[in-house]
């Protein structure tokens, strides 16, 4: 597992984590560390317990087995309708700033949230005279308003289209540098985990076990195709058994003078 | 955002309905197919109409009836929306009581009208209770199903926000069953209106549906008319007035999807 130095700040810590509901056991012997400042990403087949485990880190349920620490502050991006369609995108911010006690500062940061999703000219609308792209951009807006320690994302992008993923890929590594956070992200797009992500975790199929952790250590915003990042998606479905293994075999051999 | 097809509104197409109506009936009255003692002709019923506002007592029967409703109507929306949200929110209470509360639905409000004058005698607060009856249990029902069926992730977001009791009431629970409780309301409040009348028929002493009972008891079939159509017409407008609520931008969400 994942050796931690002495002086970097654990967020979160899961150790022998299983969980079943009734005869499904959907997780086993999960341990994962998380530290201040990290981007995890968790990717795996369908049905293998990303949401579940995503669910245990937010405290949502309790696991059956082992142990979960995490923080106290977190705030967790759903795949969509996690806006309230009730309140204008405005609106739907600043109840993610209700921690600041002056409205005249709660107004200014929520500008400069915003501004920073670039929907400044939306700031009126509700949810459902946005785009999905639109919805998800203010709801990260919404999440990052929060003094929080951790990030999760569950899938945030999974129910926009392949060109809209890959820009809102950018948007999210543009914005973690703006406003640095931690950031636990769950997903089955390989790609998506091998863009952002700092460290990937690989689950297995159901009971899902972490598998394989890929690191990858070259700046975000990092392209599709990138050479690492194409190395890391060659790797981690050759791991899921979806690409033949000769091949990743002759790429790694492909890639090693460099 | 919803495109919506280039629409053009036809002024007062509304008015084509009622006056294909009018001419109809007109003309089966003027063609004497039922005895004129049994069919008023629409001029008749007017000129009643005309004579009952003149004399003040339609204005007095109106304000009667919309009295009683609107008492009986706020009384069982202030009290049922605050059981069907105490009820909703947890599943034991929901299997205890709903059974109960389906019971009181399905009996017809009508069927209390002998209770109501035993208990209440002749007069407003029989009346009152009455579309009580008729109008507390669907609310709370409306309600109850409003609150059960919130997606959970609204409860995920509240709580990593922070949002708890009180607040989490005022802002999460509340705007989320808005759109269902409107539309609960809407029904309600016709069905209010339609057991008004009957309720008044018995156990009142004016408003319009003793306004009915009294006319079908003199035989003026054109006063008859006047009180039906009178009845009628405040329904629609009734209706429109509620519809208006549907139209604030804090809910449209729940009519747009």
């Amino acid at each position: 597992m994942t050796l931690t130095s002495g002086r970097a700040e654990v967020l979160l810590q899961l150790e022998h984590v299983g969980e079943r509901f009734g005869a499904v056991e959907v997780l086993r012997d999960i341990s994962l560390t998380v530290e201040r400042g990290e981007f995890v990403a968790l990717v795996g087949p369908s049905g293998c317990g990303k949401t579940t485990l995503l669910n245990l880190c937010s405290g949502w349920i309790q696991p059956s087995a082992g142990r979960v620490r995490g923080p106290a502050r977190l705030r967790m991006v759903f795949q969509q309708d996690g806006l309230f369609p009730w309140l204008t995108a405005g609106e739907n911010i600043r109840l993610g700033l209700r921690h600041l006690p002056d409205e005249a500062e709660r107004r200014r940061r929520s500008t400069g949230l915003l501004n920073l999703v670039g929907l400044a000219a939306f700031e009126h609308h509700y949810p459902h005279q946005l785009s999905g792209g639109m919805r998800q951009r203010i709801e990260l807006a919404r999440a990052l308003g929060g003094e929080t320690d951790l990030l999760l994302m569950d899938e945030p992008f999974s129910s926009l289209d392949y060109l809209s993923r890959l820009r809102m890929r950018q948007e999210l590594a543009q914005l973690l540098r703006d406003e640095p956070r931690t950031v636990l992200l769950v997903t089955h797009d390989i790609e998506e985990a091998a863009q952002l992500a700092d460290r990937v975790l690989v689950l297995s199929e159901r009971p899902g076990t972490i598998r394989d952790e890929v690191r990858l250590t070259t700046p975000r915003p990092r392209g599709a195709t990138q050479a690492d990042v194409v190395a890391a998606v060659r790797r981690i479905l050759t791991e899921l058994g979806l690409e033949p293994a000769e091949e990743a075999v002759a790429a790694s051999h492909h890639q090693e003078p460099r | 955002m919803p495109a919506s097809p280039p629409f053009r509104r036809i002024p007062l197409l509304a008015l084509v309905g009622p006056a294909a109506l009018v001419l109809v009936w007109a003309a089966i009255a003027s063609l004497r197919v039922f005895p004129e003692s049994l069919f008023p002709h629409p001029a008749a019923v007017a000129r009643g109409l005309f004579q009952e506002m003149a004399s003040g007592r339609l204005l007095n029967d109106v304000v009667a009836s919309l009295f009683r409703v609107c008492s009986g109507f706020f009384l069982a929306a202030l009290l049922g929306v605050p059981l069907g949200l105490a009820i909703g929110g947890s599943v034991r209470a929901r299997e205890a009581l709903l059974p109960t509360v389906n019971f009181f639905r399905s009996l017809s409000p009508l069927a209390w009208i002998p209770f109501a004058v035993l208990w209440f005698g002749i007069g407003d607060p029989s009346v009152i209770f009455l579309i009580f009856m008729a109008a507390f249990f669907p609310i709370v029902l409306s309600t109850v199903a409003a609150v059960a069926s919130i997606p959970s992730v609204y409860f995920r977001v509240a709580r990593d926000l922070g949002l708890e009791g009180p607040a989490l009431v005022r802002d999460v629970t509340l705007p989320a069953i808005a759109p269902q409780v409107i539309t609960a309301l809407r029904v309600t409040a016709g069905l209010s209106w339609l057991v008004v009348v009957a309720a008044e028929m018995i156990a009142g002493t004016d408003g319009l549906g003793f306004a009915v009972w009294d006319a079908r008891n003199g035989l003026r079939i054109d006063l008859l008319g006047a009180a039906m159509v009178t009845i009628g017409l405040i329904g629609v407008v009734v209706d429109r007035v509620l519809l208006r609520l549907t139209l604030l931008p804090s809910v449209r969400w729940g009519y747009e999807r």
